[in-house]
Parts: C-alpha cells; sequence; structure tokens
C-alpha cells in the first residue's frame, strides 16, 4: 500500500477512532526479552547515495532528486509485505508529530531541514522529505532525506538488538542493490556528519529504570556509559529529557568496530548488567522499603484516576511509578500493557487524534485526563 | 605536512601569485625565517599587533594561514565544515583526509579504520578485481613453468651435443638457452610471488 497525496491511506495507528483505540505500535507491545526492564530495541543504519550531495548542502531540486529515486527504489523492491510511503513535506503537523510520537521519524525530520534557501520555519517543513513505514507492524522505517539520504530503522519489542540488526541489515541489502552507496574502503559507510561515519549504525535499547531513579543510583549507570563511549538519551533521542524513568542507551563510536562486536557488547554484557541493576535495586525496594514503594505506587495510581487536568511529562512520570507496580505484582488491577501505551496516547498528537481534533494546550490537559481516567478505570 | 627545505614540520604556508601563476612555500620556522618570510613566533606577532603604532609606515609581512583547498566534489571548504558540523558530499572525506583524520580518530575511540559491513557491489568488484589478479598469477605461473621445461629440453640437448663433440649445434643451443633466460616474464601487479614447488 502507498500513501500518496492521490490515495491517502489511513495514517499508522489505525483510524481515529476512539472507540476501538489505538493500534498498538509493535515495540510498545510490552513483549520480547527482558520486557520487565527493555522496552525497546532499535538498530538505524545512515546511508547515503554516491555522486550526491549530503542533504543540507544539496540544493532544493538535488533533494528533490534525491526524494525520487529512493521513494521509487524503496516502493518498486519488496522490503516488507506492506510498505507506507509518506511525503512528509506534504502531510499535515500533526500527522507528523504522531510519526515522532510513534518513534518512526526523528523531530528533526518532522521539522525538516532549512535548506540554504529556505531559512523560515515554514519553507523548512516544505523541503522535500520522505519515510516509508512497514504497516501494520512498524518495525521497519526508513527517512529519506535527514541528516543523510536514507537512514533505516528497525524496531522491537524488548531486548532484541541482534534481531533488529539481521533485519535491518537485510532492507540495507535490497536497498543497496539497486541504489549506489557512497562508500570508502577507509572510512566505511560516508555520513554527513563524521561521528557516524563507518558501520553508520547506532545501536540503541530503551530501558525502564525507575527503581534506579528513585535509589539514585541511576547517576552511577549514565557515568558508567559515558566511560564505556555510550550515550544516555531520553524517550525521544537526542536532547530529550528521561521523562517516565525512560532511558536510551546507544553505541556512539561508528568506526573501527564492526557491526556484529557492537551488538555483542550491548546485548551480552553491558544490557544485562544494566537490567540486572534494576532488578536488584527494585527488589532491594521491596524488600526494604515496601510500604514507601506501594505508598508511591498507589499514589500516582490514584492522581492518574482522578486528575481532572494534566500535562505529558506528569502523565508519564506516574505512569511508570504505576508500571513499576504492576510489574513487581504490586498492583493487580492494571495491566502493563495499558500503562505502557498510555505512554504513547498522552503525547500531545496521540491526544488530538483520539479526540478527533486540535486542542490548545488547556484543553489538552483536561482531555489527557480524561483519556486516562478512562483507560484505568478499575478493570 | 614536511617543510620544503628540510625534513621538520612546515609551520609556515605562504602563497604568492605572480603574473598569474601561483607559488606555494611551506617551510619550517627556521628555514622560513633563512628566507626573511616570518620567523615571528606567536608571541612575537602578538608583541607586535600591541606595538603596532611603534612600527607605523613599517612594511607588514604577511603570514598566511595554511590554505586548505574546496572539495572538489561540491565546492565546501573546511570552514563551512567547521561551521556547521556536517560535510559537503562525500567527496569531502577524501578532500579533507588530512585535516579529518584527527578528528575522526577523537570521535571514534582512535579509530581510522573501518571494519564492518562493506556494500556488496563494493566486496563483489573488490573480489572481481581479486578474480582478475588470480587470474593473471596462475597465467604467469603456467609460462614460468612452460620455461623451466623448455630450458630443462634444451640443457639435455647441450649436454648432448656437447658429448657428441658437435660444437656448433651446442654454441647454437646455449645461445638459445641464454635467449631463454633473458626473456623475463614480467611479475602482474598486486600479485605476491609463490615459490614454485
Amino acid at each position: 500500500m502507498v500513501n500518496r497525496p492521490d490515495n491517502p491511506a489511513p495514517p499508522p495507528g489505525g483510524q481515529p477512532d476512539p472507540a476501538a483505540g489505538f493500534a498498538v505500535t509493535e515495540w510498545l507491545s510490552d513483549s520480547g526479552g527482558s520486557s520487565d526492564v527493555v522496552i525497546s530495541s532499535r538498530v538505524r543504519l545512515a546511508r547515503n547515495l554516491a555522486g550526491h550531495p549530503f542533504v543540507h548542502k544539496a540544493t532544493r531540486d538535488e533533494r528533490e532528486a534525491v526524494l525520487q529515486t529512493c521513494r521509487d527504489w524503496i516502493l518498486s523492491t519488496k522490503l516488507s509485505e506492506r510498505i507506507m510511503w509518506v511525503d512528509l513535506h506534504e502531510s499535515p503537523a500533526i500527522e507528523r508529530n504522531l510519526l515522532v510520537e510513534r518513534h518512526l521519524i526523528s523531530k528533526q525530520h518532522a521539522k525538516g531541514k532549512p535548506a540554504p534557501t529556505a531559512g523560515t520555519p515554514v519553507a523548512a517543513a516544505e523541503e522535500p522529505r520522505g519515510v516509508a513505514i512497514s504497516i501494520p507492524d512498524e518495525r521497519l522505517s526508513i527517512m529519506v532525506n535527514e541528516e543523510d539520504h536514507l537512514r533505516v530503522q528497525m524496531i522491537r519489542a524488548g531486548l532484541a538488538l541482534d534481531a533488529c540488526w539481521e533485519a535491518a541489515s537485510a532492507i540495507d541489502d535490497k536497498i543497496e542493490a539497486g541504489l549506489d552507496y557512497a562508500f570508502s574502503p577507509k572510512f566505511g559507510y560516508l555520513t554527513a556528519c563524521p561521528t557516524n561515519v563507518g558501520t553508520g549504525m547506532r545501536m540503541s535499547v530503551m530501558l525502564h529504570l525507575p527503581a534506579l531513579k528513585i535509589t539514585g543510583d541511576i547517576d552511577k549507570v549514565k557515568r558508567a556509559a559515558t566511560d564505556m563511549n555510550l550515550a544516555v538519551r531520553g524517550f525521544f533521542g537526542e536532547g530529550s529529557d528521561a521523562v517516565g524513568d525512560l532511558y536510551q542507551i546507544s553505541n556512539q563510536t561508528t568506526l573501527g568496530k564492526p557491526e556484529g562486536a557492537i551488538l555483542t557488547d550491548l546485548q551480552d554484557a553491558i544490557i544485562p548488567e544494566v537490567v540486572q541493576y534494576e532488578r536488584v535495586a527494585r527488589r532491594n525496594l521491596l524488600g526494604k522499603r515496601r510500604v514507601a514503594l506501594e505508598d508511591q505506587v498507589y499514589r500516582a495510581l490514584g492522581c492518574l484516576r482522578h486528575a481532572r487536568m494534566i500535562g505529558a511529562d506528569e502523565a508519564m512520570q506516574l505512569l511508570s511509578l504505576v508500571r513499576l507496580g504492576v510489574v513487581l505484582g504490586l498492583i493487580d488491577e492494571v495491566n502493563a500493557k495499558a500503562a505502557s501505551l498510555l505512554w504513547l496516547l498522552v503525547q500531545p498528537a496521540h491526544l488530538q487524534r483520539v479526540v478527533g481534533r486540535d486542542l490548545d494546550q488547556e484543553h489538552r490537559r483536561i482531555e489527557r485526563a480524561t483519556l486516562i481516567r478512562d483507560r484505568l478505570r478499575g478493570t | 605536512m614536511k617543510c620544503d627545505r628540510c625534513d621538520n614540520d612546515a609551520t609556515v604556508h605562504e602563497v604568492t601569485v605572480r603574473s598569474g601563476v601561483k607559488v606555494e612555500k611551506h617551510l619550517c620556522e627556521a628555514c622560513a625565517a633563512g628566507e626573511g618570510i616570518a620567523g615571528a613566533s606567536l608571541g612575537e606577532l602578538l608583541t607586535k599587533f600591541m606595538t603596532q603604532d611603534a612600527e607605523v609606515g613599517a612594511k607588514p609581512k604577511h603570514v598566511h594561514k595554511p590554505r586548505i583547498a574546496a572539495c572538489p566534489g561540491c565546492g565546501f571548504t573546511f570552514d563551512q565544515f567547521r561551521q556547521a558540523g556536517l560535510l559537503g558530499c562525500p567527496a569531502c572525506y577524501k578532500a579533507f583526509e588530512a585535516l579529518l583524520t584527527p578528528l575522526i580518530e577523537r570521535a571514534h575511540e582512535g579509530a581510522t579504520q573501518h571494519a564492518g559491513k562493506v556494500p556488496k557491489r563494493i566486496a563483489a568488484r573488490a573480489a572481481g578485481r581479486e578474480d582478475e589478479a588470480a587470474t593473471e598469477a596462475a597465467l604467469a605461473r603456467a609460462q614460468i613453468r612452460e620455461r623451466q621445461e623448455r630450458l630443462k629440453v634444451l640443457q639435455r640437448q647441450l649436454d648432448e651435443a656437447v658429448r657428441g663433440e658437435q660444437y656448433e649445434l651446442a654454441a647454437r643451443l646455449r645461445d638459445q638457452i641464454r635467449k631463454v633466460d633473458i626473456t623475463i616474464i614480467p611479475k602482474p601487479k598486486g600479485v605476491q610471488e609463490r615459490s614454485e614447488p
């Protein structure tokens, strides 16, 4: 299926039908390995076409040409059972933000990058760029004309970096069969930013670390990660805060190590250690501060069930505690999946999609509280 | 970059254009001072700027910054890269390799060589070159074997001729052997010589 302006297809997440609810994006399905701590795994590959200027240096015509070449090849190759294409420069802001919240495109890609001639945000939003998404699973997304010509992303629930890497590499092979990549034997895959050169690969794992946050040991994790040349970021990646006690840990070095080595380091050594650290912290809280923990968890649930107005960040923080309570068996009237899904639904674009109309900030707070109350009603 | 005159690193760079012809000089400080270009250290230069009043009227001596050519692929300069944090095109990596390498080294835990996936097309092309090289090497080995066989035959005939006191024939055979000997088969490029059994 192809979503072109002349053939609008339903956006990811299905039609705005609040009664039926949103299709759960696969990575938030609370499944996969170590899902008590690991929310999702992601691999992204940065690729560029040989003989073309990088996106930020390219003129509008050059960007348009790259977009067309990539779009035509992506849509003519069987990359997935069903692929949806979105021309972002022709999509309304709310659609673009929906994709950001579902982690299918970056914030930067939603905004668009100013070309040398396009200095204003409006002009930036009109710069030719797009994204291909596999549906309905939304595991694969390929951004075209972000910082690099192509950014292939594979995302899965739980700790599944190996599956993500295999799938992303297979897609990469299929794309490469028709498009000539910029590659040098010395520097590997050539990227617009030299910090991505080499494998062009970023592997990241999203972790839910509420116990380490409560005990304060999260700072130790951050320091250790930094010492190992890993980046620790928030829910929405680069430059975002760790709302909802959600942290993304990813490799920063992309040159000099093969993909398999980075994979093994993260999947078999570093991430299991962090997971273990969080589990021990959870057990300690249960053993030594059970009542205090129950108090925090139930206050969070109470607040979510009774609030009449609530902001997204506050909601995420309270949902984090509720999820912790569910995973530890302190709460049995809510399931972890429902709490995880709400992380997504309380985001502005999703909220407006569920409600079915544009909302100003105050109305968003009201509608958000209503939505959460509905969803967390004693089930 | 090495000094044009000695083995020291060049720290003084001068570009002059005379009647349309560009002349570049890259010298170490000592050689530059010898040439009278600019032997001034940074400290001296600063002092000069501070006390410029005293020097008014003196002919200024120009110290040129290292001149970095723009990328032939996209016209991007290294200064533009510094500002943008992004390179202009894939060819920039080659154009600015010397300047980029230290930055890349810092960003990637000291690594400057890719180790990892290689696009299938490029791997296939490299394999194709290897095949070609292997074929050339096999051909060369066959030629060498053939030559050795021929030499053996000639040597045997020569021995027989000498034994039979056919000196005229022996002389001709010797000449032929010499001819074979000096017909050295060129070693194909990029192929390591392998010892023949």
